[in-house]
């Protein structure tokens, strides 16, 4: 997919912003800085154990707005629903959408719908766009991090991947796992206002989890995690030793990577552990200066690397 | 929250592996883990960072997806794209190229290709599915033989007719042995591998202490087995001793798994096998009796035995043998990487060069 983006479309369409690959574009106006962001949600099944699509997309385009330190404004809403879904279905879907966004403190201003004939979607696809406005004397941006920061999680990993997987493999013992699908902003407003430029960067470790979102943040410094201090259910590692996934590698949609200066590190601890959706924050590594490697320490006492996971996730055999 | 699995005290059991190396410093050991998942353990918990300078752990044929000869490849593919069979699979099969394609592009010319989690769900398909042909692929060690063999004698006994295996099932014992009989190879241990023990028992491994004077150690699958292992291996070293021993006898008992032997003895026979890099080994691979025919995709679809190929500039053979490390090879993250594999020790998590480019980068520590 990373090829795909800086092979194909960067190369034709990139302007600046779209060069960063940020989670959010910045828009600079003559009197405040827009945060503008879009995704787009095929998530199957529809439900899954503690969310659906439309909870999930508004709370996926809410938490890119959060990452960049912005304070989400209005959302848009497309609906491309395949000819046959259930009417029901739709209802249930939108009634989350409009619960979601009630949380987030956030509107959806505008939006399209399209129907599309059988077969040519998955019953239904959605994609939210959204902007918010940036605090315009900070950015929360790779660049800053600097070897020392320490790297905090509002809490455990994997919950969301192992939730929807648990349901598409029928694996019975994860059942009682759910997607920590959850809108951050409020969260991580506190943390901004809290610590202020203390707070070098921060990114919602999404598809590919935290090994891919670490890689990708890997530009300038490196990082070192600590296996031990990573928050993760036993449920959700049990599910991953099934399936033969690395728990680092699976997707989260209610976690948020904070890097902030070392004499900051406990007071963004207390203000997360403050919050409902930060109760299990955990500080978790730091950054180094081996540029562009992320590291763990196992639990065993070794070391080794996280690499940026490839490709589909297979389960092995034995 | 709990976070991870509580921590033995494994610094206690470095130290002590530690200790034991400086005690043959002046020689340098080679232990050779014979099992996918132990390949897998010892590169994600780091313990290969752990070990000492002259203790080298290498991989051995224990990837059942790596060993399976690329014409097996070719023949599935054949049966999903020319005899309107619907082909099942565990995961990792899917992406192996075989010698002209792989089930992945048989999937995208439009042949019916699934990945199954359990054999069971293939039996339910078929009996779902009475008029489609479903061929499940058995691939694996003695650890996955019983539950296909099990397969085949309940769609006999129940007459799911539309059942059919394709057979690759392999015997790790005499792969073990062609490897301490091929002269170019030299392993001056074993650590054997728990799950297939579970299975066969820790005696089968006897003769590798008998009859070719060197340790062998069975460990379970985690960090801090293996390393319990190796210190067992390394002590014996020093000790000039030579024996089988058992550090998972949580699960591994001496006979193993009898019920488990007796289906598979019943369903297969030992047959002459061939591994892709190791090629043809006697006694080494599980075909299916004559009783069960009738669910045989060799014998209903007339299929000869797989071929063996290798890629032009693939050393699988090697790594498969412990004759190199991935790296070695000058495919090795250039043509073949986990997106774009050429030789199957990419392929399967399993595979050696899979796990060695997934935990390694080069200059990276360890």
């Amino acid at each position: 997919m990373q090829e795909l983006i800086r092979q194909e479309i960067i190369p034709r369409l990139g302007g600046k912003s779209l060069i960063e690959l940020a989670d959010s574009a910045r828009l600079d106006l003559p009197h405040t800085t827009l945060a503008f962001t879009t995704d787009s949600f095929v998530v199957w099944p529809l439900f899954f154990p503690g969310g659906d699509i439309g909870r999930l997309a508004v709370c996926g385009t809410v938490n890119d707005l959060a990452a960049r330190g912005a304070k989400p404004l209005a959302l848009s809403l497309a609906l491309i629903v395949e000819e046959g879904l259930p009417m029901n279905t739709l209802r249930r879907i939108l009634k989350s959408v409009s619960d979601a966004a009630c949380q987030a403190q956030v509107e959806v201003v505008t939006g399209d719908t399209k129907v599309v004939e059988r077969g040519s979607a998955n019953q239904l696809f959605i994609t939210t766009s959204g902007v918010g406005i940036m605090p315009s004397n900070l950015d929360f941006t790779p660049g800053r991090i600097e070897p020392g920061d320490v790297l905090i999680i509002n809490g455990a990993i994997g919950d969301h991947g192992i939730a929807v997987m648990s349901v598409r493999e029928g694996i019975s013992f994860a059942s009682s796992v759910k997607s920590d699908v959850a809108p951050l902003a409020q969260m991580v407003q506190k943390v901004i206002k809290g610590c202020g430029p203390a707070v070098k960067c921060m990114k919602d470790p999404t598809r590919g989890g935290l090994a891919a979102n670490l890689n990708e943040m890997a530009q300038n410094v490196g990082f070192v995690l600590e296996e031990e201090k990573i928050p993760i259910r036993p449920e959700v590692q049990g599910a991953c030793d099934l399936l033969g996934l690395d728990a680092l590698t699976v997707a989260n949609e209610g976690k948020m990577l904070f890097l902030v200066c070392p004499d900051s590190a406990s007071k963004t601890l207390d203000i997360l552990r403050d919050h409902p959706l930060g109760a299990e924050a955990a500080v978790i590594g730091r950054a180094d200066d081996k540029k562009r490697l992320v590291r763990l320490k196992t639990a065993l006492g070794g070391e080794r690397i996280i690499d940026t996971p490839y490709g589909r996730e297979l389960p092995r055999i034995c | 929250m709990p976070v991870k699995s509580s921590k033995i005290d494994t610094k206690n059991l470095v130290k002590l592996l530690n200790q034991l190396c400086e005690r043959l410093a002046d020689r340098p050991i080679k232990v050779m883990e014979v099992c996918g998942t132990h390949t897998v353990t010892a590169h994600s918990t780091g313990l290969h960072s752990l070990l000492p300078d002259n203790l080298q752990l290498i991989s051995g044929p224990g990837c059942p997806v790596c060993v399976t000869p690329a014409g097996f490849i070719d023949q599935a593919a054949r049966l999903a794209l020319e005899h309107d069979v619907q082909v099942m699979t565990y995961g990792d099969m899917v992406r192996v190229p075989g010698i002209k394609t792989s089930l992945e592009d048989v999937r995208r010319q439009g042949g019916k290709v699934s990945v199954v989690y359990s054999i069971n769900d293939a039996i339910a398909v078929a009996q779902q599915e009475p008029n489609q042909k479903i061929v499940f692929l058995g691939i694996g060690f003695e650890t996955t033989a019983p539950a296909t063999a099990f397969a085949l004698q309940r769609a006999q006994n129940e007459g799911i007719k539309n059942f059919i295996v394709l057979c690759a099932h392999k015997r790790i014992i005499p792969a073990m042995e062609a490897l301490l009989n091929d002269p170019a190879i030299s392993i001056d241990a074993f650590l054997a591998p728990g799950h297939v023990s579970v299975i066969i028992g820790a005696g089968a491994y006897d003769f590798i202490a008998t009859q070719h004077r060197r340790p062998c150690v069975v460990a379970g699958f985690d960090g801090e087995q293996m390393l319990m292992g190796l210190v067992q291996i390394l002590t014996q070293l020093v000790a000039g001793q030579v024996k089988v021993e058992n550090v998972y006898r949580s699960r591994v008992t001496e006979q193993g798994n009898r019920q488990a032997q007796k289906i598979i003895d019943e369903v297969f026979t030992p047959s002459m096998s061939i591994w892709r890099g190791l090629g043809a080994i006697e006694q080494s691979g599980l075909n299916i009796r004559p009783a069960f025919a009738d669910l045989d995709a060799r014998n209903i679809f007339d299929l000869g035995p797989p071929e063996d190929f290798e890629p032009s500039g693939c050393r699988c053979a090697e790594v498969l043998k412990g004759l190199i490390q991935p790296s070695e090879c000058k495919l090795f993250a250039q043509q073949c990487t986990p997106s774009a594999p050429v030789g199957a020790c990419m392929v399967s998590r399993e595979g050696s060069c899979s796990a060695y480019y997934k935990y390694h980068k080069a200059g990276a520590a360890s």
